[in-house]
C-alpha cells in the first residue's frame, strides 16, 4: 500500500502542520522522565488539591476562546493537562501505589508529551478564564504554567518561544533590546521628543521597567512614561542593568531563566534604593513580578511593586496627576494577568474616570473579559496563528458590541495581538495604550 | 451466614472502614504536600473568609462566564435529589440512628420518592450527555462511568425495595421488606459506593470544600477574581 502523498499540490488535502519542536537530543524515555520530575517538583498542596479535584464536567471548555471558536474538544482547558494528571496519579497521588502496581494509569511517554505541546503552548494563553468557570475552583492556568516547567525540562518547547527565552536570558531582552540598544533608543527619543528620560540614576524613589515590545515596537510609550513621571515630579529612573520586565522564562517554562530575569530587575531596584518598582504595560510581567517576584527572591521585596495603571490610578486618586478631559468614547480591554488574575481590574477604570472618558464597557468586561488570544507567549508562535486569529474573532465582536470610538489597553502584548489581528482581518480599529492616552491628556502644567 | 446478615455485618464494617480510611488517606496525601511561603505583598488579608466565600460562591453559576447551563441545572437536580433521599427518607434516618445513635425528622415519603425519581432521571440524563457530548466523552474514563454506576445502583435497588405502589406516593414509608435479599442487595450497593468513593471522582463530596477554599484563599490574597 502506498503512503499518502501530502506533498503534491491538491485542493482537498491540507498537509498537517508540524505541531511540535524539540531541543537537545535526549532519548525519549529520558525526556518523559525529566518532564514528570520537573512537574512533580512543584507539586505543592495547592497543585495536589487541584490534581485530585477534577470532576470531568467540561464547563471549562466554554470559558476557553480556543475551544469556543473551534469546537475542538482537545482544547478543553483541563484536557491540556491530561498527561500530567496521568503522571500525578501514577507517580505521586495518594493512591499512586495502587495505580502503578496495577498499571491503572499508563506511564507518560515522550510521544504523548510531543502531542500535548500544541495544547500547552499554542492553544493556551494561561488567561485563567477557565478557573472562573470551574465549579471546583481548579486553577487550570496555574497548572498549565507548572506543566510548562515539565515540557521545558523535557526539551519539548516550541522553538520560537525557546529561542526568544534563551536570547532574553543571554542578552537581557527577548527582542534584541540590549542595554546598548536601550541607551540609543533613549537618546533618540529624548532628542526627537524633547523629553528628559532618566537612565541609570544612582538613586531614585521609582524604578521604571519596560517591555521589549514597547522599546522596539511602541517607543512612544517610553516617551509617554517619561512625560508623565516628569510632570509628577517623581524621583525616577530606568536602569540599564534591570529594565526588561517581560519574562520569557515564565512563558517557556524555565524557572531558572524566570528567576534570573526577575532578579535582574530586583537587584536594579535595590541598587538605586527604589521605594516603588513600576511595571510596564505588560500583563505577564505583572504576574511574574508582582505575585512571583518575591518568591523567586526568597523573601519579601524591599519595595512596592505596581503596574503602571495602578501607579497612575494612585497618582490620580491623590490629586497629583492632573488630566484634561478626553473627547469621544473609549472601551478598555482588560489584560488577563493584570485584571482577572492580578486583582487590578479597577485601576484602569479609575484612570479613565479621571480622564472623564465616555467609557463604554465591552460585554463581559472586567474580570470575565475574553483574552486577546496572544498571551502566554502564543503571539510569539507563528504556527499558532490559526488558533490565535480564530480566537481574536471573539475579541472583535466584543469591541464592536461596545460601540466606542477608541480602544485602549494596558498591555503591549495585547496591543501587539490586536495589531496583528487588525492586519489579518483588515479590521478598521486600532488598539491604543492607556499610558499614551494619559500622556496625551496631561493638563497644562 | 445469610446475605442480609453479611451486608449488615462484615460488609458494612469493611465498607465504612475503607470509606473513612480511604478518604482520610486521600486528604492526607494532599495536606502532607509542602505549602510554599508566599512572600508577595498581599493585596487583601481576609484570605480565610475568601476561602469560605468561594465555597458558597461557586455553588452558583459564575458571573460573566457562559457555562453549560442545562448540564448544570441537571447537576443541581440530581445532587439535591440524592441528598434528600439519602438523608431525608425515614428508613435511612432509622439506619443512621441505629448505628450512630442520633437521627432527625424525616421528610414525607412522597417528597423522597419524587427526589429519587429526580435523581434517577438526572443521572440518566447525565450519562447520556457524557456519552454524546464531544468534550465530556474525551474527558471521561473508567472513573466517570463506574462512579455513575455506583451512584445509580443504590437508587435503583432502593426503589426495588418499595413493595407497595408508590405512584401516587404513599403517605408512610413501607415497613421492613418481606424480601431480605433485596434489602441485602440495596445495602451492598451502598457499601460498594462507600468503598469506591475515596478512590474516584466521587471524593469531590469532600474535595469540593478543599479545592474551592484553596482557590478562594489564594485568589483573595491577590484580589483576583474567583
Amino acid at each position: 500500500m502506498n503512503e499518502l502523498d501530502f506533498d503534491s499540490p491538491r485542493f482537498t488535502i491540507k498537509k498537517p502542520a508540524v505541531r511540535y519542536d524539540k531541543q537537545g537530543d535526549a532519548p525519549d524515555a529520558e525526556r518523559a522522565q525529566r518532564a514528570i520530575d520537573a512537574f512533580m517538583r512543584d507539586m505543592t498542596r495547592s497543585a495536589a488539591t487541584y490534581m485530585e479535584s477534577c470532576i470531568h464536567c467540561g464547563h471549562c471548555a466554554e470559558a476557553c476562546h480556543f475551544y469556543v471558536t473551534s469546537g475542538d474538544p482537545q482544547f478543553t482547558p483541563i484536557w491540556k493537562l491530561e498527561p500530567f494528571k496521568q503522571a500525578y496519579k501514577r507517580e505521586a497521588g495518594p493512591f499512586a501505589w495502587i495505580f502503578k502496581k496495577l498499571n491503572l494509569k499508563k506511564p507518560v511517554d515522550a510521544a504523548e508529551l510531543r502531542q500535548w505541546q500544541e495544547l500547552l503552548y499554542d492553544s493556551c494563553t494561561m488567561c485563567g478564564r477557565c478557573t472562573l468557570a470551574c465549579p471546583m475552583g481548579i486553577d487550570i492556568a496555574g497548572l498549565v504554567a507548572q506543566a510548562r516547567h515539565g515540557m521545558f525540562a523535557a526539551g519539548l518547547v516550541p522553538h520560537e518561544l525557546w529561542a526568544v527565552g534563551e536570547r532574553a536570558a543571554r542578552e537581557g531582552s527577548p527582542l534584541g533590546a540590549t542595554p546598548k540598544v536601550l541607551k540609543e533608543r533613549i537618546e533618540w527619543l529624548a532628542d526627537e521628543h524633547e523629553v528628559e528620560i532618566a537612565l541609570d540614576r544612582p538613586q531614585a524613589d521609582v524604578l521604571v521597567t519596560l517591555s521589549s515590545i514597547e522599546i522596539m515596537k511602541y517607543p512612544d510609550s517610553l516617551v509617554a512614561l517619561a512625560r508623565i513621571l516628569n510632570r509628577l515630579g517623581a524621583s525616577w529612573t530606568l536602569r540599564s542593568d534591570g529594565y526588561e520586565a517581560t519574562n520569557f522564562g515564565l512563558f517557556s517554562g524555565n524557572l531558572d531563566w524566570q528567576r534570573e530575569m526577575s532578579l535582574r530587575v530586583i537587584r536594579a531596584a535595590i541598587a538605586c534604593g527604589a521605594k516603588t518598582l513600576v511595571l510596564p504595560e505588560c500583563g505577564h510581567a505583572y504576574g511574574a513580578m508582582r505575585w512571583q517576584g518575591a518568591n523567586l527572591y526568597g523573601k519579601p521585596l524591599p519595595f512596592e511593586v505596581m503596574h503602571i495603571s495602578e501607579f497612575l490610578a494612585a497618582a490620580a486618586r491623590e490629586g497629583r496627576l492632573k488630566l484634561r478631559p478626553m473627547q469621544g468614547s473609549v472601551t478598555f480591554h482588560d489584560p488577563c494577568q493584570v485584571s482577572r488574575r492580578g486583582g487590578a481590574t479597577s485601576a484602569p477604570r479609575e484612570i479613565l474616570n479621571s480622564l472623564k472618558a465616555d467609557l463604554r464597557e465591552m460585554p463581559l468586561a472586567g474580570d470575565a473579559n475574553w483574552c486577546c488570544g496572544g498571551g502566554g507567549g502564543v503571539v510569539t508562535l507563528h504556527r499558532a496563528d490559526e488558533h490565535r486569529h480564530r480566537a481574536f474573532e471573539i475579541k472583535m465582536k466584543q469591541v464592536e458590541a461596545a460601540g466606542a470610538e477608541r480602544l485602549a489597553t494596558s498591555c503591549s502584548n495585547c496591543r501587539l495581538t490586536f495589531d496583528d489581528g487588525q492586519a489579518h482581518y483588515k479590521w478598521g480599529r486600532r488598539m491604543e495604550s492607556l499610558l499614551e492616552l494619559v500622556a496625551e491628556h496631561l493638563a497644562p502644567g | 451466614m445469610q446475605l442480609l446478615e453479611f451486608a449488615r455485618g462484615p460488609a458494612l464494617a469493611f465498607s465504612v472502614a475503607v470509606f473513612v480510611l480511604g478518604l482520610a488517606w486521600r486528604l492526607y496525601g494532599i495536606f502532607a504536600r509542602p505549602r510554599r511561603a508566599d512572600y508577595s505583598l498581599a493585596r487583601r488579608t481576609d484570605t480565610a473568609a475568601g476561602g469560605v466565600r468561594a465555597i458558597f460562591r461557586k455553588m452558583a453559576p459564575p458571573a460573566g462566564v457562559k457555562i453549560r447551563g442545562a448540564q448544570m441545572l441537571n447537576a443541581y437536580a440530581y445532587h439535591i435529589g440524592l441528598a434528600l433521599v439519602a438523608f431525608g427518607f425515614a428508613p435511612h434516618i432509622g439506619f443512621i440512628a441505629r448505628h450512630l445513635g442520633f437521627g432527625w425528622r424525616p421528610l414525607p415519603d412522597a417528597v423522597t420518592y419524587v427526589a429519587t425519581a429526580v435523581a434517577i432521571i438526572g443521572l440518566t440524563v447525565a450519562l447520556v450527555v457524557r456519552l454524546t457530548d464531544g468534550v465530556l466523552r474525551l474527558l471521561s474514563n473508567f472513573d466517570d462511568y463506574f462512579s455513575w454506576f455506583v451512584t445509580m445502583a443504590p437508587l435503583v435497588t432502593g426503589m426495588a425495595l418499595i413493595e407497595r405502589p408508590y405512584f401516587p406516593p404513599p403517605a408512610v414509608a413501607p415497613a421492613l421488606p418481606t424480601t431480605p435479599a433485596l434489602l441485602a442487595i440495596h445495602l451492598l450497593s451502598l457499601e460498594l459506593l462507600l468503598v469506591w468513593l475515596p478512590f474516584g471522582k466521587l471524593a469531590h463530596a469532600a474535595l469540593v470544600f478543599v479545592s474551592r477554599w484553596r482557590t478562594g484563599a489564594d485568589f483573595t490574597r491577590k484580589g483576583a477574581a474567583v
